[in-house]
Formats: C-alpha cells, sequence, structure tokens
C-alpha cells in the first residue's frame, strides 16, 4: 500500500543523474503552480500520468524526489509555453524511453495489454450468452 | 532461550501439519476412519503453537533482544513500544510467521466449531489447510527463520523504517493478513467439496460466512491502506494502482464475486462449479498477491526480502498450490454439475453478471499487474498505471454497478422487468439530475463526471429493496446487503469528488502570510523545532479558517529520524462534514541563486478536498455491511443448532420413556 521515494541508489539512471541534483536549489517550478488555473490542470493531468523515474511505483506529481521536482518543473514551462501534453509525453518518451509514461502505448510489446481486455468482453459475452440462451431453449 | 523456544514450537506445529494432513488423507480412506478422531485437535494445537511461537517473537522485539538478528536489523530501544510490537510483522520473516500464525488459528478455528458439513468432507477440508499450511511452514523454517541468532550481538538495533512508524502499521498488515489468510478457508473448504464431490448448498453454506470474515477484513485492510497511503505520503493520493495495491484489490475482487456466488449456491443450488472455482482462485490471488509483494520482484517498502532463493521459495508453493487445485478441478469438474436453471430476469442472473464482471476486472488487474514484469523479461522496461485501470476497469465496472441497482429487487429463478421497471425510475431520475447538475456546474474529467451521476442513483436503488418493509422486522442479513451497497455508493462519490472538486495550493511562505485554498484561508502562524522519543522536526503552526469562521490549528510536520537517518513530512487534516483539508510542510525555500541563502519562506502544500473522506467512510460501511449479514448468518446457524439439540434431548427422554 505504501509507495513512495526510496532511497534512490537503487535506481541510478545515467540521464536522470544529469538533470538532478541534491546541492542545487530546486527548480523554480518544482513546487510552484502556474499562474492560469487552466493550463496548471493541464500540467497537473499529465505529471499524474508521468512515472517520477527513482520512486517506487509514485508519479512525478507526487513525489519529493529531486529528479520528479526537476520534471515537475520541465513539464509546467512548456505547458505555460502553450506546448500540447501529448507532445510533451513523447518528448519524454524519447528521452526516458516508455518507462516514463503510465500510459502505456499500442507497441509489438504491449499489444497484449489491449487485446486481452478485448477478449475478455468476448469471453464476458459468450459465457452470459451461452448461459441464457441455452436457459430459454431448455 | 526464549528464541529457540519459539523456534521449537514452529518445528512442532509445522510437524502436527504434516500429521493432519496425513491423518486427514488417511480417514477418508475405508480402513483409515479410526483416524479421523485426531484431526480436529491436531489442528487445534498446531494453530496455538504458531500462534505461541508468534508471541514469543513479538516478547523478544518488545525486550529488544539484540541477540536475535531480525530484531537487530529492525528494532531500536528507543522505539516506542507500540512501535516495537508492530514492528515484529514489518518485516519479511516476522510478517511470513504472522501468515502461518493466522492460518494455523483459522484452520484450528474451523476444527474448533464447524459442524454441518459431513465429516469426511471436513477431513478433507482440514487436510487441504494442511497441505497449505505445510508448505507456509517450510518456506519459514528453511528460507526464512525468524528466531536465528547474532553473534556477536550488536549493541543496538539499526531501527525501524519511519515510514512504518505509524499507527497504520499496527493495524494494516494484520487486518489483510487475516483476509488474505482467511480466504485459505474457503480455499480449503473448496478442496474438501471437491474431493468428496458434495459440492451444494450445505457446502455453500458452510463457506459463506468464513468468505465473509475474510472479506470484512480484507475490505477494512484495503480502505486502511488506502487512508494510510493519503495521510503518510503527504502529496493527497489515495489509490496510485500500485503492484502492491493490486495484490490486495485482487483476492478482494475473487472474494466479492465468490460471495455473491455462494449465496447463489446456499439459496438455488445453482453456480456449483463456478463457486468451487472460484474459491480456488480467491485464494490464489492471495498467493500471488504475497508473491508479488514478498519476492522482491517488486523494489518496494513492501519487498523486504531481497533474497531471490525466497522468491523462487514462493513462487514453486504457488505453483504447486495453484497447480494441484486446478488439477483436482479439471479431474472432478465433469462430476460438478451446474445445478438449478434461471432465467435472464432473474436475481441468480444478474448475480451471474456480477460475477462475470468482477473476474473481468479481476482479469484486467492482473494483467496490468504482472505483464511490465513479462516486458521487462523481453528487456523492454513499461510502465501500466492509472491511465491505464481506470479506464479499463471502469468499461466493467459501470455496467455491474447498473446491474447492481436492479439485481437486488429481482426475486430468484424468474421475474419480469416489469414489475420492476417503475420502481427503478427513482435511481434512474436521480442519475439524470446527478450527470446534468455536476455537467453543467463545470465537472470536466469524464471518469469524475461518471462517478459522480451514478453515485447518487445507486445510493437510492441500495435502499430499495427495504421498500414497504417494516424496517425494524426487515431481517438483518437484508440490512447487511443494503449498507454494503449504499458503501460502494459513497465512495463511488468520494472518488468522483477527488477528481472533480480538488483545490491545490503549492506555494513558498513567509511567517505571517495568508494563503487561500478553496473556501479556507490558512495562516502560516509560526515554524518551531519539536523533538520525539526517536526524531526531530520542524513543525508549522497553520491557523485555518473556512469561510471566515472561528479558526482552526493545524501542525503538519517536517520530521527528520535519527534510526535510520531520514526525513518525511507528516501531514495534517483538518475533517468537516463536508471535506477535508489536507495540509503538509515542506523545505525551506532556497534562494534561486544558491542553495545556502535562507530565504525565510517555507514550502507548504495545502489542498482543499470536499467530500473525499466519502471514500473511506464507504469502505467501512461495506465492511460495516459484511459484518451485519455475518452476524445474521451466525445468529441463524446457532438458533438451528440449539433447535436440533432441544429436540435430540426431547427424542432421547420419549425413548427413554418409551423403553421404560
Amino acid at each position: 500500500m505504501i509507495a513512495r521515494f526510496l532511497l534512490p541508489v537503487a535506481l541510478v539512471l545515467a540521464p536522470v543523474a544529469a538533470l538532478a541534483d541534491d546541492t542545487m536549489p530546486p527548480a523554480p517550478f518544482a513546487y510552484r503552480q502556474l499562474a492560469d488555473p487552466a493550463k496548471e490542470a493541464k500540467a497537473k493531468a499529465l505529471m499524474e500520468t508521468l512515472r517520477c523515474l527513482v520512486c517506487q511505483s509514485q508519479s512525478i506529481a507526487d513525489s519529493d524526489a529531486p529528479i520528479a521536482g526537476d520534471m515537475r518543473n520541465q513539464v509546467r514551462l512548456r505547458i505555460d509555453a502553450g506546448e500540447d501534453p501529448e507532445a510533451i509525453r513523447a518528448w519524454l518518451i524519447q528521452r526516458y524511453g516508455d518507462y516514463v509514461s503510465y500510459a502505456p502505448r499500442v507497441t509489438a510489446a504491449t499489444w497484449p495489454l489491449f487485446a486481452v481486455p478485448l477478449m475478455l468482453i468476448a469471453v464476458a459475452a459468450a459465457v452470459m450468452r451461452r448461459r441464457f440462451v441455452k436457459r430459454n431453449a431448455a | 532461550m526464549l528464541a529457540e523456544l519459539g523456534l521449537a514450537m514452529l518445528w512442532l506445529a509445522a510437524a502436527l501439519a504434516g500429521l493432519q494432513l496425513v491423518a486427514g488423507s488417511v480417514a477418508l480412506t475405508r480402513d483409515g476412519e479410526g483416524l479421523g478422531g485426531i484431526v480436529r485437535p491436531v489442528a487445534v494445537v498446531q494453530g496455538v503453537l504458531a500462534a505461541a511461537a508468534f508471541a514469543s517473537l513479538i516478547w523478544l522485539f518488545v525486550q529488544t533482544d539484540t541477540s536475535v538478528k531480525l530484531v537487530a536489523e529492525n528494532s531500536h530501544s528507543a522505539k516506542p513500544l507500540i512501535y516495537k510490537i508492530a514492528g515484529t510483522w514489518g518485516n519479511h520473516e516476522g510478517s511470513m510467521l504472522l501468515w502461518v500464525t493466522v492460518m494455523g488459528l483459522a484452520g484450528g478455528f474451523v476444527a474448533l466449531v464447524e459442524r454441518r458439513l459431513p465429516e469426511r468432507t471436513m477431513m478433507a477440508t482440514l487436510a487441504g489447510q494442511a497441505f497449505v499450511s505445510l508448505g507456509f511452514y517450510a518456506f519459514l523454517l528453511l528460507a526464512s527463520n525468524p528466531f536465528q541468532r547474532l553473534n556477536p550481538a550488536p549493541q543496538e538495533g539499526n531501527g525501524l523504517n519511519p515510514l512504518l512508524q505509524d499507527p497504520g502499521l499496527a493495524f494494516h498488515p494484520p487486518t489483510l493478513y487475516l483476509g488474505y489468510v482467511g480466504l485459505s478457508i474457503a480455499f480449503s473448504f473448496a478442496i474438501g467439496a471437491l474431493v468428496t464431490r458434495e459440492v451444494g448448498p450445505a457446502f455453500a453454506r458452510a463457506m459463506r460466512p468464513w468468505v465473509l470474515g475474510a472479506w470484512i477484513f480484507l475490505t477494512l485492510g484495503i480502505t486502511a491502506g488506502s487512508y494510510w497511503a493519503y495521510y503518510m505520503l503527504g502529496w493527497g493520493g489515495w489509490w496510485f494502482w500500485d503492484p502492491v495495491e493490486n495484490a490486495s484489490l485482487m483476492p478482494w475482487l475473487a472474494a466479492t464475486a465468490l460471495l455473491h456466488s455462494a449465496s447463489v449456491l446456499a439459496a438455488r443450488n445453482a453456480l456449483r462449479a463456478w463457486t468451487v472455482m472460484l474459491g480456488v482462485v480467491a485464494f490464489s490471488m492471495s498467493m500471488v498477491g504475497t508473491f508479488l509483494v514478498r519476492s522482491g520482484i517488486l523494489t518496494s517498502v513492501h519487498a523486504f526480502a531481497v533474497d531471490p532463493r525466497r522468491g523462487g521459495f514462493i513462487l514453486a508453493l504457488l505453483a504447486i498450490n495453484i497447480g494441484a487445485a486446478l488439477v483436482l478441478f479439471a479431474l472432478r469438474a465433469g462430476t460438478v454439475t451446474e445445478g438449478e436453471r434461471f432465467e435472464v430476469t432473474s436475481r441468480e442472473a444478474s448475480l451471474v453478471f456480477n460475477n462475470v464482471m468482477l473476474s473481468s476486472i479481476l482479469g484486467i488487474v492482473l494483467l496490468g499487474t504482472l505483464y511490465p514484469l513479462v516486458t521487462e523479461a523481453m528487456g523492454v522496461k513499461v510502465s501500466v498505471g492509472p491511465p491505464y485501470f481506470t479506464p479499463m476497469s471502469a468499461v466493467f465496472a459501470v455496467p455491474m454497478l447498473v446491474v447492481l441497482a436492479i439485481g437486488p429487487l429481482l426475486r430468484w429463478r424468474h421475474d419480469r422487468f416489469k414489475r420492476v421497471s417503475l420502481v427503478l425510475a427513482a435511481p434512474l431520475a436521480v442519475t439524470i439530475i446527478a450527470a446534468i447538475g455536476f455537467g453543467v456546474s463545470g465537472v470536466t474529467s469524464t471518469m469524475s463526471l461518471i462517478a459522480l451521476s451514478l453515485a447518487p442513483g445507486l445510493a437510492v436503488a441500495s435502499l430499495l429493496p427495504l421498500r414497504g418493509r417494516n424496517l425494524a422486522r426487515a431481517p438483518l442479513s437484508l440490512w447487511g446487503m443494503v449498507i454494503a451497497h449504499l458503501g460502494l455508493a459513497v465512495a463511488l462519490f468520494g472518488m468522483g469528488a477527488d477528481g472533480a472538486f480538488t483545490k491545490e495550493r503549492l506555494i513558498a511562505a513567509c511567517v505571517g502570510e495568508s494563503v487561500d485554498v478553496g473556501p479556507w484561508q490558512v495562516k502560516l502562524g509560526a515554524i518551531t523545532p519539536v523533538a520525539g522519543p526517536n526524531w526531530t522536526a520542524l513543525e508549522a503552526d497553520l491557523v485555518a479558517s473556512y469561510d471566515g469562521a472561528a479558526p482552526d490549528h493545524l501542525k503538519p510536520q517536517s520530521r527528520t529520524f535519527w534510526a535510520p537517518p531520514q526525513t518525511t513530512s507528516v501531514s495534517a487534516l483538518h475533517t468537516r462534514w463536508n471535506g477535508q483539508l489536507y495540509t503538509v510542510l515542506g523545505e525551506e525555500a532556497h534562494d534561486a541563486s544558491s542553495a545556502a541563502m535562507p530565504t525565510g519562506r517555507w514550502q507548504l502544500r495545502l489542498w482543499w478536498k470536499p467530500f473525499v473522506p466519502m471514500i473511506w467512510l464507504g469502505g467501512v460501511l461495506v465492511a460495516l455491511g459484511g459484518f451485519l449479514a455475518l452476524l445474521s448468518r451466525v445468529r441463524q446457524d446457532l438458533k438451528r443448532r440449539t433447535v436440533r439439540a432441544r429436540g435430540d434431548i426431547r427424542r432421547g427422554d420419549r425413548e427413554e420413556r418409551e423403553a421404560a
């Protein structure tokens, strides 16, 4: 039930190390909201679906890790500059890989994630159809 | 000395589990019936021994006996007593000992009180329980001995992870374990019934209270865990679809389905094979959860086991138990007929629908939790999170909730939809009004809008089964169902409200500065240092006023522990009838040019969360509903038992008179 910022030693990611540095002050928008509530809402929605790379199962929207602060800053700055949230996600995926996004894309490796639910719907429909149609006929 | 005694009792308990398995199995054969007499007492003693071993471990933690490795690694003499005790299960070995203790006690309890089933089925059930226990005893004794000594003993222990030093830890794991392991009883009943081919209403009635009990604890455990994460993490999130959370949700989904199908089996002698299958699946999900959490496959606070051997061990246990159960099921499924029949518009049919939907949600959660492990093994790291789980499970949850509104109004076996359609106009109207109302008032998130619209209608519908009844005379089990379903509606509203109405404010404030968040005005009164038994902290005095009313004081802390050294923020919450104010004190804000320059401004995180506590209130209501249902079952059972006992006495008297 607890998922949180764990000892970052466990997972040191090379590109991340350059971004986050404990001795530096947090980036300006790490703990500050955008002035425009509409833009802030957009940024917040996006942040909630991005993974904090050094944490255990936490989004960057709810982590105290320095890297999460830096990523929040990036997201807010880019949203403020008028960028589309999905474009920012694509940029982050290009930089850190699919791991950074909590919203899986349909790729060669992930298609079963989307095929199985469709199959489940079909199976559920079939199970109920079989049970009930047979009953009526009987 | 106590550590050795504890270990000896554990070995003895394991040996008794072996005896229970052998005697229970032999008792099933024609020649071995004589052995049946010892199975129940053995089960009871085995449970008591496991509990005694667990009690000795608790005592070692209370004494901070650092010559025991587990204590040295996880405790500290300066810790408050409650965390010394709770620390017993705040680690891998201790929590596995808690697991076998609960399992042993549950088995002993069944052996002691369960008299409804044919004795042969009981023997098979207790043998099955012993089989599962034996695996976990082996795991404990061979791969995670909690009583291992350390020589030389260190002066002081390492302490407990500060995140675990919270009253939540004292209750959350034991509650969840009671639920997880309680399902082992359902599993053993299913095994017992399969072995003796006694799958029928009597089996369902005997199993139901145990499933209900386990399900109540699971519900409470999940609710408490969610609230704990909410206030401990300091960011106001309450459900992350984290694998560890999913590990507790999956058994709950299966147990919920099992509960409902067992009701159909008990009342109508239908859904036989399905109920047995769910009994197997529910406990399998508990074991999958344990595997995920304990094996270290997910690196998290829960994964105390870093030793891959342990992971392999649990995986083997999982494969043996589930595999054996499924093979048995495959062998016997042919002889377990479907049972009574029913039509599309009947209560059974709506319960079948609910079962299929719950199982599908279970499938989604299982897939989303395990799939990243699969791709990682193939060398691709992906994340599956809320953007996947929430809509995918909603696809099945929304139709299920709609049927939940209708099902309880239908009659068993055969009904006409026309009969109930007029009554259903009320919840339908409420739903439509809510949808329009919230839509117009600017709720933009689709998921929130669905939840906020469905919840009021569902609440009305959940009360409908009481319509036209004398409320004082309505059976307790009916009240149980109504309250549990109402709880679901309440929780759903809270979930929707969080997404739709939460106001967030992140700010670096000077002492004396005021901040607005929603209807609240919050002033940073002061920052003062405070000290606890094993930590020091900075504490903010926040003076919060709701809509100009008399102010309340909230005192969030930024707390630094010294054993082990770690900083956590301790949130402060203020609850009103219409929501919760959530405050967190962060670090001192830094100058943009240099980290060393203090600015006298403090990072504050403030949230106004209207109606969000309804999530946990709903969870508690669901559990309360389960408790009422359990109470009514137990009461009926006791009544039946006394009636039968009286009948026996009377019959005895008559026989005596006739003989005289």
